[in-house]
């Protein structure tokens, strides 16, 4: 029994120590990754734009639905994974992109199979998302791109002519989910002029927002979110149908693609909304 | 006391939850504005006392007495204090019904298909546990037959869930395992009220029936009792009234366990005297515990269901214990 036991062990070890020096190997060239498998969404969207069509061995399955993803065309190209350690470890890949939300166990999993696995932050500042895409362009060996969308980000956001500030708005998505500052909603609502009428001790990513309080404060928008076609009806959605809206000054399919992640594509929600703020503010004025 | 004071003391004790549940909210709608905007209609804070505070008030006095009257009647029938529709698995299959509903798009399309599917799947839970437990009353085999089809249908409600193609279904699992009041509209007053209203008329109908079956079937055969129609009355009424209340709260668990268990000591165990005893308590109860919610953690969306059971189920302890020492 011994024997048998120590003897998987050193099998168990020799394995670690292969993989330990292919992983070494690997991170010697790490300039620019050959194999790169991205397990998120957000990730799918950065790497589609930055890295060479080549470099890319599998995205997330999400990255093909046209609701979520603005790269959906592009994305499918390419073999999808559902994030699961075991179908990334046979990829080989010698590096995978994660969300820093991504789930800690499958993390732990490929990292333990000397798997260079690298989390980026989502974004949900403006330093925060610069950096993002900065870190991107430095692990896919292609700062230089990241540098250019960076400027192109910068110039289009500067272009975005905002409302006056003093406009107010909540976001609310199902089950009366009211998004907080620290959240991508809030950002793409303070990049576009908004004050945030989900804000607060206690509110940096949002809570449950009582449709009492709602009608109550009377914000000058309310974003309503999460009903998209094709997804099916639930009883959270069911919420953001309720009669009591009717009376607010509700927008209804503005949440598409380009609220779901990071990435420069939000920019297209921030020039919406900012221009849905000056029509609003030019309502006031005529009042 | 006498049992006509406890029946007025219950109504006045609804009628003063109901206005208090008006009253009470998160925005801070002083009482006077508050009754004064409900009657005219007028401004913001009508349309909160109009379209969301007063919905909720009548839901919460509804459903309340939907879960007392349908736990009364079903204990006075099996001859079992601890029948009840959460625990013996009839509010588990209203939501599964509710799911089903919802998810496949039914209730999108035909707004009466909700409570239809609810209260088929309260019916079916119903008829099971009349199967599974028989009439006569063993305590043991009833509990394990609710414990059966609860699981069952609370497992088919999260797995209907889990497959559904929205992406927020498999967030509402918790609703309709524990159920909440939380911004429901008149719409779903107008779905569910008259289906609870249906049921309640059947279930007190059956009083006189189950006060002949408490001393025994052969004596209430002899009584010109049919226990055939009788049984038919309790699954109908019971399914109309969980199913309806269920289709828009969820299930809550206990409100028929307590209340009846609570007022028996004071109306007597004879069931035609419990049944509209309990579906006063019921309500009170209920919009007791609604309130609770609101005033404990109003950002919180704190489920009605945790609320019940943390009051319903030390009851449920002792009562087994107490059956224990006497079996």
């Amino acid at each position: 029994m011994w024997g048998c036991v120590r003897g998987s062990d050193l099998k168990g070890a020799a394995l670690a120590a292969l993989f330990a020096a292919l992983g070494a190997a690997t991170s010697a060239w790490a300039e620019e990754p050959a194999r790169v498998v991205s397990m998120n969404l957000c990730t799918d969207q950065l790497a589609l734009a930055l890295a060479d069509p080549g470099q890319i061995v599998s995205l997330s399955h999400f990255a093909t639905d046209p609701s979520m993803s603005v790269r959906w065309k592009q994305a499918e190209d390419y073999p999808v994974n559902y994030g699961r350690a075991e179908e990334i470890s046979i990829l080989h890949p010698d590096l995978v992109l994660a969300d820093t939300w991504s789930s800690p166990d499958t993390i732990r999993m490929l990292r333990t199979l000397g798997i260079r696995v690298e989390q980026l932050p989502p974004g949900t500042s403006l330093p925060e998302l610069r950096g993002r895409i900065e870190t991107m362009g430095k692990l896919l060996g292609h700062p230089d791109r990241a540098a250019k969308m960076l400027a192109d980000f910068d110039a289009r956001l500067a272009a975005i002519e905002k409302p006056a500030p003093g406009l107010r708005a909540a976001i609310i998505g199902p089950s009366g989910y009211g998004y907080g500052p620290r959240t991508l909603e809030g950002q793409i609502l303070e990049m576009a002029g908004f004050t945030n009428v989900v804000s607060g001790p206690g509110l940096d990513w949002g809570g449950r927002l009582p449709l009492e309080d709602l009608v109550m404060d009377r914000p000058d928008l309310v974003v309503v979110g999460g009903s998209m076609k094709g997804q099916g009806t639930s009883r959270a959605q069911e919420v953001l149908a309720h009669p009591v809206l009717r009376d607010l000054p509700v927008v209804r399919g503005l949440r598409d693609a380009s609220w779901t992640c990071g990435a420069p594509a939000m920019l297209t929600a921030v020039e919406e909304l900012a221009e849905l703020g000056r029509k609003i503010e030019k309502e006031k004025l005529t009042q | 006391m006498s049992y006509r004071a406890i029946l007025i003391l219950l109504g006045l004790a609804c009628a003063a939850l109901f206005l208090a549940s008006l009253l009470i909210g998160p925005s801070g709608i002083s009482p006077l504005q508050g009754l004064s905007a409900l009657i005219s209609g007028e401004g913001a804070a009508g349309l909160v006392m109009r379209e969301l505070r007063l919905p909720r008030a009548i839901l919460g006095i509804g459903v309340g007495a939907a879960l007392g009257l349908s736990g009364a009647a079903m204990q006075g029938f099996l001859r079992n204090p601890l029948a009840e529709p959460g625990l013996i698995g009839t509010s588990a299959g209203a939501a599964l019904g509710a799911v089903i509903a919802i998810q496949t798009g039914l209730y999108a399309a035909f707004a009466l298909a909700l409570p239809f599917a609810a209260l088929a799947g309260a019916g079916v839970a119903v008829a099971l546990i009349l199967i599974l437990a028989g009439r006569e009353g063993r305590a043991l085999v009833l509990i394990l037959a609710g414990i059966a089809v609860s699981a069952l249908a609370a497992a088919a409600t999260a797995l209907v869930l889990n497959l559904a193609p929205s992406p927020y279904a498999a967030a509402e699992i918790v609703f309709w395992m524990m159920g909440s009041l939380a911004d429901r509209s008149m719409t779903h007053v107008a779905l569910a009220l008259p289906f609870v209203i249906l049921g309640a008329v059947i279930l007190l109908r059956a009083g006189a029936g189950l006060d002949a079956l408490s001393l025994g079937e052969d004596a209430a055969a002899s009584m010109g009792i049919s226990l055939k129609k009788l049984k038919l009355q309790i699954v109908f009424g019971t399914a109309l009234m969980v199913g309806a209340a269920t289709a828009v709260a969820g299930a809550i668990g206990f409100v028929g366990l307590v209340v009846p268990h609570l007022l028996r000591k004071s109306v007597g165990s004879r069931p035609s005297r419990l049944l509209p005893a309990s579906a006063l308590g019921g309500a009170a109860m209920l919009t007791l515990a609604d309130i609770a919610t609101r005033v404990i953690a109003p950002e919180r969306d704190l489920k009605l269901g945790v609320l019940t059971a943390l009051v319903g189920a030390p009851f449920f302890l002792s009562m087994i214990r107490k059956m224990g020492r006497e079996g």
